[in-house]
């Protein structure tokens, strides 16, 4: 092939200048790929969504079982996240080192994470290996040993894992307002377990968890790569084909977050405090939560695009980072902030934050800011579909939220449907700065002025 | 400036064209119709090894002041408008290379082409800009380092490992030159570094070289190139003829840690398979849980909770090989030691069997390939590369290079590089009197299981 030097029609903007083309219509990509997702079943019945792709010799595959770390009972924390640490430590006729080995030889890679609602796998493998890995990867669901001695090697990293978190003051700060916004709730317990929790926790615990949560009734699946339908299919039955037909899950109430004002500080002997600050969110099949995702992106979800980082950190130069997130957990929502920021200036960088959520909740945003906003919500959606692998992982988690097959052609219209006074009545609802609640690990030196501001705590 | 002729054109592989403009800029594009988005960067070939001696933390800061403003760009709305047109940036500086990139439709290229090749040549700042900006470093200093007693030890090993080269300095500063750092210094070493020339344009994603080199005349092309040669002349490391120990204790240190560095030669600094034999050897040494390090000290000795280790491969004038080990409750930093010197002994005295060798080379060839799935990915890979010299043959035929690398040559290495006197030692470790004043707070759960 030769380079070719024509000219696209797209090169006709460049002369404009660059302002002016920043604010042009939707980018092309948003308007949809042409990708074609499959809903497959297996002969046994278990279904999956793909996405062939014939382009590299490589096949992802992502799924979930729901249940994850709030399955673990109270004083009993961390066993979800034991679990995931132990898949890669023997299954079958193979002990840990075999297992291991086995997996560096087929260049799998194959990766176990606790979330809150859901635990969560990932496959990937080279199409000449698929079939090995695929075995390997039933033996570990199937068959796992969770033998005494890689246990105890497992227990002796996650205690010294737990050690250091203790000294980490972003991770100090997010346990201790989970715990101050969930109490009792499983949302308020440590993922990772406490250093007692996870002393006691033994093999039995963890079959026990894998028998109750690695069930077929509440598996989602996602592939996306060099593998079609029917040989998927096949794939399906033997991977999943093994696992009890139907999960024991533990009941999770419905959680409600603790209303503020809290403020509650650790101390920690270091230069710079972190805070985590938030309120309740609002859940993902709410009418509202495509319009409060918005409105977080414009608050704080939107890298330098967002009135915190622009208060906090383009104005006064009070941070290095400051952000927020909406975390729709499917029993209850939060919305959560972060900032950085050294001893002396802490309460500032608050009231700064509590002035802003303030302003929002009273007056809303600017029309320019829904605008870009909106602009950058669908334009990056494409970018959320490069690889493989970030394919596969947007195409579970719409499984997981149960949002349907079709939703990737409706989400950027969702996003445009948003009207100025959807985001004025969300910011009413979710951005109440009076009942902030704040954790801050560090050394700050102005309670006294942060009282003044009026968030006692 | 006349739009001039492309100097040179190659296509070196199926996948990876390659041309230069004529105002010096290199350009690569890859081709990848996946999906109906691009990722460009721009790699100069400038980082905090270039620095003037006292101005620690230049290169870093000026990477924070190209997102201020120019003649087009109103200050504080380049990421902005990259928002607006649904796109991602960001740029990240390291000792040899400063790179900038944005992620954006296929369709928006042509506008972040034209904003980056605009910085290129046009920053404005004013002084209220630095000021403020000044303070943020200081702060992604505090929360990068400061606070943290793993990344200060790190700083004074990398300060003893390199005891003349500014690779001993670190990238984010020194805190009292930062604080000095001025509007002045950030458009000196601008000017000095920032020109076509010194630079290489990476586009990858949903387009044709064709397009790309039409868009980079009209662009870039238009920059004159910079003129005198830049020249980037940095102290050289002396032989060293002692090794060194780092010792710091700390009450947030959690567990004993022990480290060791040894510079060793990178990919652009390496004799021809030097740095394939030392990647195989790191990797059989101390990747994940089926490493020789983990091996010894975490399964059969039962001295260390975990242990790993690493291989930084892209410095232009030298690289590092690292390992780690973090005690178990009851060993010491001297046990750790002890183990970590054991795994080097065998290493360079028996070197690695067959079996470790082919399975470390099929789980390295795999990650080659494995990179090919995201084009922001091999974008990164072929960037290090090329920013420090090296060819798109160089990165294209690296998994050949690999398969011919044997166990002697990785005696060789393990011999010839794993030697004392090029090695830092580093112990950190949790002050004896140390009580927790925030009691038995549990952790989070972002961080990882700690095995590698």
């Amino acid at each position: 092939m030769t380079i070719r030097s024509s000219l696209f029609p797209r090169m006709a903007r460049l002369g404009a200048p660059l302002v002016a083309v920043a604010l042009l219509a939707t980018p092309a990509a948003a308007k949809g790929s042409g990708m074609k997702i499959q809903e497959v079943t297996s002969p046994g019945g278990i279904k999956a969504w793909l996405v062939e792709s014939h382009a590299n010799p490589l096949i992802a595959m992502r799924f979930a079982f729901r249940g994850g770390a709030s399955q673990d009972g109270p004083g009993n924390e961390g066993v979800a996240y034991f679990v995931t640490a132990m898949m890669d430590e023997g299954a079958g006729d193979l002990d840990s080192e075999a297992f291991q080995e086995r997996e560096q030889e087929l260049a799998m890679r194959m990766d176990f994470d606790a979330g809150r609602d859901v635990m969560l796998g990932s496959l990937q493998t080279l199409t000449e290996n698929k079939d090995k890995v695929f075995d390997v990867l039933r033996l570990a669901m199937a068959e796992p040993r969770f033998d005494q001695d890689a246990l105890e090697r497992v227990r002796a990293q996650i205690l010294a894992g737990l050690k250091f978190d203790e000294n980490d003051p972003e991770t100090v700060a997010s346990i201790a307002w989970d715990k101050l916004a969930f109490h009792n709730h499983p949302y308020g317990r440590p993922v990772k377990g406490t250093m007692q929790s996870v002393a006691a926790i033994t093999a039995d615990d963890l079959h026990d968890y894998v028998r109750r949560v690695f069930a077929r009734d509440k598996l989602v699946i996602s592939v996306v790569g060099d593998i079609d339908a029917e040989e998927l299919g096949k794939a399906l039955d033997k991977i999943f084909g093994d696992l009890p037909a139907k999960s024991e899950l533990t009941a999770v109430p419905d959680a409600s977050p603790t209303l503020g004002p809290k403020r509650e500080v650790i101390v920690m002997d270091v230069p710079q405090s972190v805070a985590q600050f938030g309120l309740r969110g609002i859940k993902r099949h709410d009418d509202d939560f495509i319009p409060a995702y918005v409105l977080n992106y414009i608050v704080g979800g939107g890298g330098f695009s967002s009135r915190l980082m622009e208060e906090v950190r383009e104005k006064r130069g009070l941070a290095y980072s400051v952000y927020s997130n909406i975390y729709p957990y499917q029993h209850g929502a939060v919305f959560v902030g972060n900032v950085a920021t050294k001893n002396e200036a802490v309460g500032r960088s608050l009231a700064v934050i509590q002035e802003e959520l303030k302003r929002m909740a009273e007056q809303g945003p600017s029309e320019e800011d829904l605008k870009s906003a909106k602009a950058y919500l669908t334009g990056a959606y494409a970018l959320r579909f490069e690889s493989s692998t970030s394919i596969a992982s947007q195409l579970l988690w719409i499984q997981i939220e149960d949002l349907g097959i079709d939703y990737v052609k409706k989400r950027n219209d969702l996003v445009e449907a948003v009207t100025m006074d959807d985001i004025k009545r969300v910011a009413k609802r979710m951005l109440e700065p009076d009942h902030l609640l704040t954790t801050i690990v560090g050394k700050p030196v102005e309670p006294a002025a942060t009282a003044r501001q009026g968030t006692p705590g | 400036m006349s739009l001039a002729a492309v100097a040179a054109e190659k296509a070196p592989s199926e996948h990876v064209r390659e041309f230069t403009l004529a105002n010096g800029l290199d350009v690569v594009v890859i081709p990848d119709h996946r999906a109906p988005v691009v990722t460009q960067m721009v790699w100069y070939k400038a980082g905090a090894a270039d620095e003037p001696p006292g101005s620690s933390g230049i290169a870093h800061f000026l990477e924070h002041l190209m997102f201020k403003g120019t003649d087009k760009i109103p200050t504080g709305q380049f990421s902005k408008i990259i928002a607006k047109n649904g796109g991602e940036d960001n740029a990240f500086t390291n000792h040899d290379v400063t790179a900038y990139f944005q992620r954006v439709a296929a369709d928006r290229l042509p506008t972040v082409m034209a904003m980056e090749a605009d910085r290129m040549v046009n920053l404005r700042l004013t002084s209220e800009d630095v000021k403020t900006e000044r303070d943020v470093i200081l702060e992604e200093r505090r929360s990068r380092v400061d606070n943290d007693p793993g990344s200060l030890l790190q700083e004074q090993m990398m300060a003893a490992l390199y005891r003349n080269h500014p690779y001993g300095i670190p990238i984010i500063g020194w805190e009292h030159e930062m604080k000095k750092l001025s509007r002045e210094d950030a458009l000196a070493f601008y000017h000095r570094f920032y020109a076509p020339e010194n630079a290489i344009l990476i586009v990858a994603g949903d387009v044709e070289p064709g397009e790309v080199r039409a868009l980079a005349e009209n662009t870039f092309g238009k920059i004159p190139s910079h003129g005198p040669h830049i020249k980037r002349a940095r102290p050289q490391e002396p032989e060293h003829d002692a090794p060194v120990t780092v010792t710091m204790e700390d009450p947030r240190a959690g567990r004993t840690t022990v480290q060791r560095y040894y510079v060793v030669p990178s990919y652009p600094s390496a004799k021809p398979g030097e740095a394939e034999a030392i990647d195989l050897l790191m990797r059989i040494a101390a990747h994940g849980a089926t490493s020789r390090i983990y091996k010894r000290l975490v399964v059969e000795q039962k001295v260390a909770a975990s242990a790993g280790g690493w291989y930084t491969d892209s410095g232009l004038d030298s690289g590092r090989a690292g390992f780690y080990a973090i005690a178990g409750s009851a060993h010491t930093a001297e046990d750790l030691e002890k183990a970590i010197d054991g795994v080097i002994a065998e290493l360079r005295n028996k070197g690695v069997t067959q079996a470790e060798l082919d399975r470390a080379r099929a789980a390295h060839i795999a990650e080659f390939i494995y990179n090919a799935d995201s084009i922001t990915r091999m974008a990164r890979q072929y960037g290090w590369r090329l920013a420090a010299g090296m060819s798109v043959e160089d990165v294209e035929e690296w998994p050949d290079r690999l398969k011919q690398v044997t166990v002697d040559d990785i005696r060789a290495v393990a011999r010839k590089y794993l030697i004392e006197n090029d090695s830092v030692t580093g112990i950190l470790t949790p002050a004896p009197e140390y009580t927790s004043s925030i009691g038995d707070k549990p952790a989070a759960q972002a961080a990882g299981n700690g095995k590698s």
